[in-house]
């Protein structure tokens, strides 16, 4: 075994840092430090995740016979929709910029803090609320409409809690705005000196393009969520076709951003690949300027596609096919963007570490999520596998493959940094191979599910299907136990873990200049940058 | 530096002046996000008036046109002496700060006041959409959805009276202490911002609901 | 495994068109995947740390090359989105001669309706190789009328009228499901397509009971409802003529000038909501009658006007 060093006795030697700047609750429930912020968001979040993994396991397990025992069809409504709004809302679209954002957009740029340290703080707190919201949901006895909320059901005909759970949705919005607020602001005035735009590190420009359309988004969401919830209570018709509403509308103004909400998970995303495969290729990334204006244009079209969820809402033919040609000129920067990671290896210096594989299972899922995308968007095919299981498997692996294998990345590569130790390579890499073998198994007998005509959200399904179920779900206790492996090793690398050292994997960047853990001001002086990102070849021979 | 300034200065800023700009352009990035709130209810309001015209029309003559032309007065007044406000703590103008702030709030209170009075009547003559709603014109159903999004759309504003309202007058009782200076305006600038928002989107509600048709 | 299908059957004109986009996109996933990873692997093995091999002119721009892999994939990408357009257009246009049946859906039923008036529950009874075209609706919340067999799928909204058309090529008992969550017994709204040869249909359809024919209905609901006292069709009566001429498929102007087409959304907006369009030269004083008919009543006065 490795050597320890017991951190308790040596408390009075350690170098001072974030963590041990300051002792007691208070110190951290009113900490305005981002980086003791980003540690409050990564134990909620992961708490989120481990509780929507377990809806999401419950109905696996249901669906092992087509009759489904385990649950009623009520219970099995109730268990997927709040597994969707959990995972959605309290996972995928805080978790890289709540942990790793807050953690590193202010030592990435040689900044002391985020610009709002207390709106900060105040976008965990009023996440908090809104995770407390949902989960007196489920105890109130679930929401049954699906995370989308269709209208006229979820505002006249659902019978559960629908008020509360729109209410906890609106709150997150207002979560997701103060963090994005933060970065843009933090990104536009807190650089340090020589550290130009076309300098920053990639991870930061996804976080730019993240929270520009967080910010153009999520009060749309916001306004749709004030409509749904006073035609719920008052009845006042707005989406409903009794009193000259238009339920399609708020199809529209969902999707608007709910559409733009899928970039907000996966851009986040591409920008830690692209950290991950230059540190570990020791090169500098290829065409780093294409993959920074790349994020822009994806967060910027991806406004312009949100009716390729409507090809048979009954929306006129020519908008579909607008919105299909459009569709389809999103997924080209998405493309590149995987050429460009690959070119990255070509003549680097591959080291095989374990954040390594995470970033290469997210390039190999985020590939079939992509490609499978294009089915969705190309019209003729839509009409057939839309609201189908094809649908669930390939939003899974762009959100849940790809996004979370770049999240778990994220976590192993940071985490030196974060907490000052090393984990269990082994074990690192083991989880990483099980997570990418598992998922694969749960998901690709989805796309042929979802061809063969299986409509989701089905709790009861005809018997020629079951063969697939089951092979799905034995696949989803792999992929849980590639979950839960992680959890347990990094938690024991918090008290025997090695020491990390400033910069265990010999990275370039601001954050690898300073010591692991950081020191609450982050960096001992104003840090002076000189070079561009990613500058592993400072010798560079001219042959 | 002047002396003094540091104090006022978060240890996380280079200077004062990387902190104005800082909190300038974080209010300028968060009225952005107004814009699109108050756009989600125009848009639903455009689709519907563009369906039901005439209803819309209608529905629009019901609403009191006096108090809510003596309404967008007092607001754009309140604008002025917000404004006024701003250029008396740039200037240093204790005196006058104070005074301006407060009949900011004051005229912020007026309004809020004559929309509440609206809001009763509406209520008396049965125009709140749910269970007591009477409405005898000729599209009682759309007229419905037109007063939801009355409600929804000046509800809203109200809302954003209440919360920017509470707010000065926090920073009125700071600013009665002298806390603001030409050093230290930021906070009143950018009150100031939101307070012209927030007109604005009066200005954009009034002629919507109001004067649609008249 | 005898019953381990990877595939549906295929048993409409369009399903064959759907399948051929399906391969050819599975085909260049399949490429791209497979390119992707083996580069990766390669690249991966090759420049492992320690290797001895050329690291020299390592690339990190290199134009030409970046515009090939973008452009390439974008004609491809136009290509696949230009054929799949044109196969939806097909999806989306019915045939004039389509047979056509009325669709209502409601939590958590299907409910087909001839128009010769034989009505049936969770079965849709067609004949093959004849264009069928569905005029749906819902009584309550949205639903999708989804045949996986034929490749096809469209919402239906209440409030509105959807359509849906296929043609279908083989006999049998196909699969017929609700794919819009619409509440509790969502997975239980389903349903069978029975496909049968021509001449059985007719059988079919003159056998068992039978309610009388939709027009029928729809003539007494005419007179009933008081309709007629207006639409009469004589001179001077106080609505258009609807009842002695055909008026289904022509255009009309309406009061402000604009004009528009009688299909069946008109004519259901025309009942519910008399004055959102009126013809020109008319007053607009017709009675709304939302919630006095059920939408079934609607569907019959509509099959009236559109045979008269």
């Amino acid at each position: 075994m490795a050597v320890t060093s017991p951190p308790m006795d040596l408390r009075g030697h350690e170098e001072e840092n974030y963590l041990n700047w300051a002792y007691g609750v208070k110190s951290w429930l009113l900490t305005t430090d981002h980086k003791r912020i980003a540690l409050l968001y990564l134990v909620s979040v992961t708490f989120f995740f481990f509780l929507g993994s377990l809806a999401a396991f419950l109905l696996r397990i249901d669906l092992m016979t087509p009759q489904g025992d385990l649950m009623t069809s009520d219970h099995y409504n109730r268990s997927f929709t709040i597994h969707g709004v959990i995972m959605v809302f309290l996972f995928l679209i805080p978790a890289i910029p709540g942990i790793f954002g807050n953690f590193l957009v202010p030592l990435m740029i040689g900044a002391k803090d985020l610009a709002f340290p207390r709106i900060n703080l105040g976008s965990w707190y009023v996440y908090i609320i809104s995770g407390m919201f949902i989960i007196a949901v489920v105890i109130w006895g679930g929401v049954d409409t699906g995370w989308t909320f269709y209208t006229p059901y979820s505002t006249t005909y659902a019978n559960s809690a629908v008020v509360l759970t729109v209410l906890g949705v609106f709150l997150v919005g207002f979560s997701s705005i103060m963090t994005a607020l933060n970065f843009i602001v933090t990104i536009h005035k807190m650089r340090a000196p020589g550290l130009t735009w076309f300098r920053l590190p990639l991870f930061i420009w996804a976080m730019y393009a993240t929270s520009i359309i967080i910010m153009l988004g999520t009060p749309v969401l916001s306004a749709t969520l004030i409509l749904a919830g006073l035609e719920r209570i008052f009845g006042i018709g707005i989406f409903n076709p009794d009193l000259g509403g238009d339920p399609v509308l708020f199809q529209h103004l969902f999707w608007f951003y709910s559409h733009p909400a899928v970039y907000i998970m996966v851009l986040p995303a591409m920008g830690v690949a692209s950290e991950l495969i230059t540190c570990f290729s020791r090169k500098r990334i290829f065409d780093y300027k294409f993959i920074a204006m790349s994020s822009m244009a994806i967060a910027l079209i991806g406004f312009l596609v949100w009716g390729h969820h409507m090809f048979v809402s009954g929306q006129s033919v020519y908008a579909g096919i607008v919105f299909s040609l459009l569709t389809f000129a999103v997924a080209i920067p998405s493309a590149i963007k995987v050429f460009n990671w690959t070119a990255t290896l070509y003549k680097g210096t591959i080291i095989f570490r374990t954040p390594m594989f995470y970033v290469l299972g997210f390039i190999g899922l985020f590939t079939i999520g992509g490609l499978t995308g294009l089915f969705l968007g190309a019209l003729a095919t839509d009409v057939h596998v839309h609201d189908t299981y094809f649908v669930v498997a390939h939003f899974h692996y762009v959100m849940v493959g790809a996004t979370v294998m770049a999240y778990l990345g994220a976590l192993h590569f940071w985490w030196p940094k974060m907490t000052g130790r090393m984990y269990n390579e082994g074990l690192g890499i083991l989880s990483a191979v099980i997570i990418f073998i598992g998922f694969n198994l749960t998901f690709l007998p989805q796309f042929i599910l979802g061809y063969l005509g299986m409509p989701r959200r089905y709790h009861v399904y005809p018997p020629e299907f079951q063969a697939l179920h089951v092979a799905s779900t034995l696949g989803s206790t792999v992929l849980g136990i590639g979950y839960v492996l992680p959890l347990c090793y990094l938690i024991w690398s918090l008290r025997f873990g090695k020491e990390a050292g400033p910069n265990p994997w010999g990275a370039v960047g601001l954050e690898w200049t300073t010591t692991s853990p950081p020191p609450h001001e982050n960096f001992e002086k104003t840090p002076v940058v000189t070079t561009e990102a990613y500058n592993y070849h400072p010798f560079e021979e001219e042959v | 530096m002047a002396h003094g300034e540091s104090s006022l200065v978060a240890p996380y800023f280079k200077d004062i002046e990387q902190q104005r700009e800082t909190n300038t352009l974080g209010m300028w990035v968060f009225l952005v996000t107004e814009v699109m709130l108050f756009g989600g209810i125009f848009l639903v309001y455009a689709v519907y008036y563009f369906n039901y015209h005439d209803a819309f029309s209608e529905a629009g003559k019901e609403l009191n046109l006096v108090l809510a032309s003596i309404n967008t007065l007092v607001l754009l007044c309140s604008s002025l002496t917000m404004a006024l406000a701003v250029y008396a703590c740039q200037t240093d103008k204790q005196k006058m700060l104070v005074t301006f702030l407060t009949l900011t709030l004051i005229l912020g209170a007026v309004f809020l006041g004559i929309k509440g009075f609206e809001y009763f009547e509406k209520y008396e003559h049965g125009l709140i959409p749910g269970a007591n709603f009477h409405y005898e014109g000729e599209y009682p159903l759309q007229a419905s959805l037109f007063f939801g999004l009355y409600f929804a759309a000046t509800g809203l504003h109200a809302t954003h009276m209440i919360v920017g309202g509470t707010i000065l007058a926090i920073i009125t009782v700071k600013a009665m202490r002298g806390f603001y200076t030409s050093v230290n305006y930021d906070t009143i600038e950018n009150m100031g911002l939101y307070w012209h928002f927030v007109d604005i989107a009066w200005v954009f509600i009034f002629p919507l609901f109001y004067l649609i048709e008249r | 495994m005898s019953d381990f299908p990877l595939f549906p059957e295929q048993a409409s004109t369009v399903a064959w068109q759907v399948d051929l986009i399906y391969f050819t996109l599975v085909a260049l996933s399949i490429f791209f995947s497979v390119a992707v990873a083996a580069a990766i692997v390669f690249f991966a093995l090759r420049y492992r740390q320690g290797a001895d091999v050329d690291r020299s002119h390592p690339l990190i721009e290199h134009t030409k090359l970046e515009l090939t892999w973008s452009i390439i994939p974008f004609i491809m990408a136009m290509g696949v989105f230009g054929w799949a357009a044109m196969v939806f257009v097909d999806i989306k246009t019915p045939p004039a001669d389509a047979t056509e049946i009325y669709i209502i859906g409601k939590q958590w039923m299907w409910q087909a309706q001839h128009p010769s008036g034989k009505r049936e529950i969770n079965q849709l009874h067609i004949p093959i190789n004849t264009p069928v075209k569905l005029i749906m609706t819902s009584q309550d919340v949205i639903h999708d009328f989804y045949i996986p067999v034929f490749r096809v799928k469209q919402d239906v909204v209440p409030g509105r009228y959807t359509t849906l058309w296929f043609q279908a090529t083989k006999t049998g008992e196909f699969h017929l499901f609700c794919a819009e969550y619409c509440g509790t017994e969502h997975s239980a709204m389903v349903g069978t397509v029975v496909v049968m040869e021509q001449s059985e249909f007719k059988n079919w359809l003159g056998g068992g009971s039978s309610d009388e024919p939709l027009a029928v209905a729809g003539e007494r609901l005419f007179t009933e409802n008081g309709c007629i006292t207006c639409h009469s069709g004589e001179p001077g009566a106080i609505g258009p003529p609807i009842s002695n001429v055909s008026i289904f498929g022509t255009e009309v102007e309406f009061a402000d000038g604009s004009t528009g087409t009688v299909d069946e959304a008109y004519l259901r907006e025309s009942i519910l909501d008399p004055q959102a369009k009126v013809v020109a030269g008319y007053a607009p004083v017709m009675p709304s009658y939302d919630g006095q008919l059920s939408e079934q009543s609607l569907l019959q006065l509509i099959e009236f006007l559109k045979t008269k």
